[in-house]
């Protein structure tokens, strides 16, 4: 691991009416780093995330991608700059088979580059894209272990293979910087620690940053190398694992007195 | 240049194409069997039918909005497209080239005013975007009245009318479309449409732009409906802005539905079957029946809703429908085939085997033909759960 920042965050923060859902958020976030975001329910862990990724528009400090100002931009831009998400409660694209979805996610790489009339006409570029992209979907499917199932609708998949497909359809759209929310909602243990695989996997051979919110605090623990642990919109604490789970701080907004 | 075949070799699947077979035999047939003037009629109004249901079941069915407009656009292009007719006739002298310009131009104006509707579809969904094109239709009929240069309420005469052989043109630029659409509803773009579709804030999150996309299928859709209305403005010695009404649209709406929302396939079959039972019924039922041919026209559409959503009839369904029937022939053609060929089943692609057509849309039927306002669909309701979460 280096020490080139990723992702910086410099006092973020939104405010819905009088609500302040975030405030004062800071994350520096290094090359290959998988960083957690935790904190009880309510905490605004999803709301940074939807900052981050243009649903929201900060109300208070900027956000840096690379060194490059993204605040503000729309869900697309900052998608194709390079940050990709998935979603708390999962949003495939159910009506499509389970490669379509991947081909979406590599719509916008710049080597498949090829207009709508060039498509209509039938240029040879769309056959040469098509196949390329294809190629990719495959190689990508293969690598979550989804090969088998490429021609199935998405909405028939088991819920764990849909968790993954989620990841391979983000991970399709090559980000430098990955967002996992709560991936391992709904999970047994068992399908929590394949995901945990996945999860590192995904980090060592993509070299992805990946930032990730979780309420499983094993999971967490186990698998970030640095912790921010959100309450009330604010930071309790930061730091690794360990230095932030012990903090007194976090076990009172956990556990209580 | 080769490779470019191969490519097209490929990926070849014949169930992909035979449409664009069956509408040119059809039409050969036709021209073969030299058709009687009441034939050439019922052929040419098929054919505006085929090009209307299928642009607007482009937005209804793979971009999954719900626009009662379409007939607006139909509008403007047939008058525009006469008018301009009118001015250049006697300068060009040539009928087919007039009416290639005006299809043309009557096209892109149609378009640029479909670019005007996408935009309200940015901001609106479902009954709200409804009532946007619906008014837009409406707007345009009454502005297209109150021009002297269009006639006013009296019509606008067509004295170069193109005569009984527009039948074939109409179906040489319903082929045309029907490639053009069909190509891109296969391709990255059709991809990047039906995820708008299938789950608008996915598909943001994926970068798929989906200002531009929302604005290109419509600025098509109307392109083709405008060209449809060229059409029909040059069959017709007259043009009456009564043509273009709510009634159209709806009529138009009802082929998408019954051929089914993100079926090609189903709209042109739906909308060569309801022009033919219109003018059918309208030839056979004297008089004051005739007024029965609108009762014919909506047990059609029951029997359909019934046939296709009623779990008792499911299994009839699977035996019966058209793409189970189609797979049993081309099933037992294949099979044959292969049985011949053993080495040539593994060297087909079988990659992606879901079709297109089968994809259901966002838009449900019942939604589409009852009146009451449904609460929004239960994506949307998520949605704001989602962003008022944690």
């Amino acid at each position: 691991m280096n020490d080139k920042i990723v992702l910086k965050t410099e006092h973020l923060g939104i405010t819905f009416g009088g609500l302040k859902a975030a405030q004062d958020v800071n994350l520096n976030i290094k090359e290959k780093e998988l960083y957690g975001l935790i904190g009880p329910n309510g905490a605004g862990k999803t709301t940074v995330f939807n900052m981050l990724t243009g649903v929201y528009k900060p109300t208070t400090g900027k956000f840096y991608l690379d060194g490059e100002d993204l605040t503000g931009k729309s869900e697309e831009t900052i998608n194709k700059k390079g940050i990709a998400r998935t979603f708390q409660n999962i949003r495939l694209f159910n009506n499509m088979s389970v490669i379509r979805n991947v081909l979406v996610g590599l719509h916008n790489q710049p080597e498949f580059r090829c207009s709508p009339f060039e498509s209509m006409l039938r240029f040879p570029r769309h056959f040469e894209n098509e196949k390329a992209m294809r190629d990719k979907a495959k190689e990508l499917l293969r690598i979550f272990g989804l090969e088998e199932e490429r021609n199935n609708l998405a909405c028939n998949l088991p819920y764990g293979k849909q968790r993954k497909l989620e990841i391979a359809r983000a991970l399709a759209t090559n980000p430098k910087l990955l967002l996992l929310d709560e991936p391992a909602a709904g999970m047994n243990p068992n399908e929590t620690e394949e995901l945990m695989e996945t999860v590192r996997k995904i980090r060592d051979e993509f070299n992805m940053t990946i930032l990730l919110i979780e309420h499983d605090l094993k999971f967490v623990s186990g698998l970030c190398d640095e912790i921010t642990v959100l309450n009330f919109g604010t930071v309790l604490a930061q730091g690794t694992a360990e230095e932030a789970l012990n903090n007194p701080e976090v076990v009172k907004a956990y556990i209580g007195n | 240049m080769t490779a470019y075949f191969k490519n097209i070799k490929n990926g070849f699947k014949p169930k992909n194409y035979i449409n664009y077979v069956v509408i040119t035999l059809f039409l050969i047939i036709s021209i073969i069997s030299q058709p009687k003037t009441s034939t050439t009629t019922l052929l040419a109004n098929m054919g505006f039918a085929i090009i209307l249901a299928v642009s607007l079941n482009l937005v209804v069915g793979f971009l999954g909005e719900l626009s009662l407009g379409h007939a607006g656009f139909m509008c403007i292009g047939a008058y525009i497209g006469t008018f301009i007719s009118n001015q250049i006739f006697d300068a060009i002298g040539s009928k087919l080239v007039v009416l290639i310009l005006t299809m043309i131009i009557g096209g892109l104006i149609a378009a640029i005013f479909g670019y005007i509707v996408g935009f309200s579809a940015l901001r609106l969904k479902g009954d709200y975007l409804a009532i946007v094109t619906l008014a837009f239709g409406e707007i345009v009929r009454d502005i297209c009245k109150n021009i002297p240069a269009f006639g006013g309420a009296m019509g606008l005469k067509n004295p170069h009318r193109y005569g009984n052989n527009l039948y074939i043109v109409a179906f040489v630029v319903a082929l045309i479309m029907l490639i053009l659409i069909q190509n891109l509803i296969r391709s990255k773009h059709g991809r990047a449409i039906t995820a708008v579709r299938d789950n608008e804030i996915a598909a943001k999150a994926m970068g798929i732009n989906v200002t531009y996309y929302k604005l290109f299928v419509f600025v098509l859709s109307s392109f083709f409906a405008g060209v449809a209305g060229v059409l029909y403005g040059s069959f017709n010695s007259i043009i009456l802005y009564g043509d273009f009404s709510f009634n159209k649209s709806i009529e138009i709406l009802v082929m998408v539905v019954l051929g089914g929302m993100g079926s090609i396939n189903g709209s042109i079959l739906a909308a060569a079957l309801i022009t033919f039972i219109n003018t059918f019924l309208q030839s056979k039922l004297p008089g004051d029946l005739s007024a029965l041919r609108l009762l014919v026209y909506a047990l059609i559409l029951m029997i359909v809703v019934i046939f296709n959503n009623a779990p008792a009839l499911h299994k009839y369904k699977e035996k019966y429908s058209f793409s189970a029937l189609f797979a049993k022939v081309y099933g037992k053609i294949t099979d044959k085939f292969y049985a011949k060929h053993p080495e040539k089943k593994q060297a087909r692609i079988t990659d992606d085997s879901a079709a297109w057509n089968r994809v259901p849309s966002k838009i449900k039927m019942d939604e589409v033909l009852s009146t009451d306002i449904l609460p929004d669909d239960k994506n949307n309701d998520t949605d704001t759960e989602d962003k008022r979460d944690e």
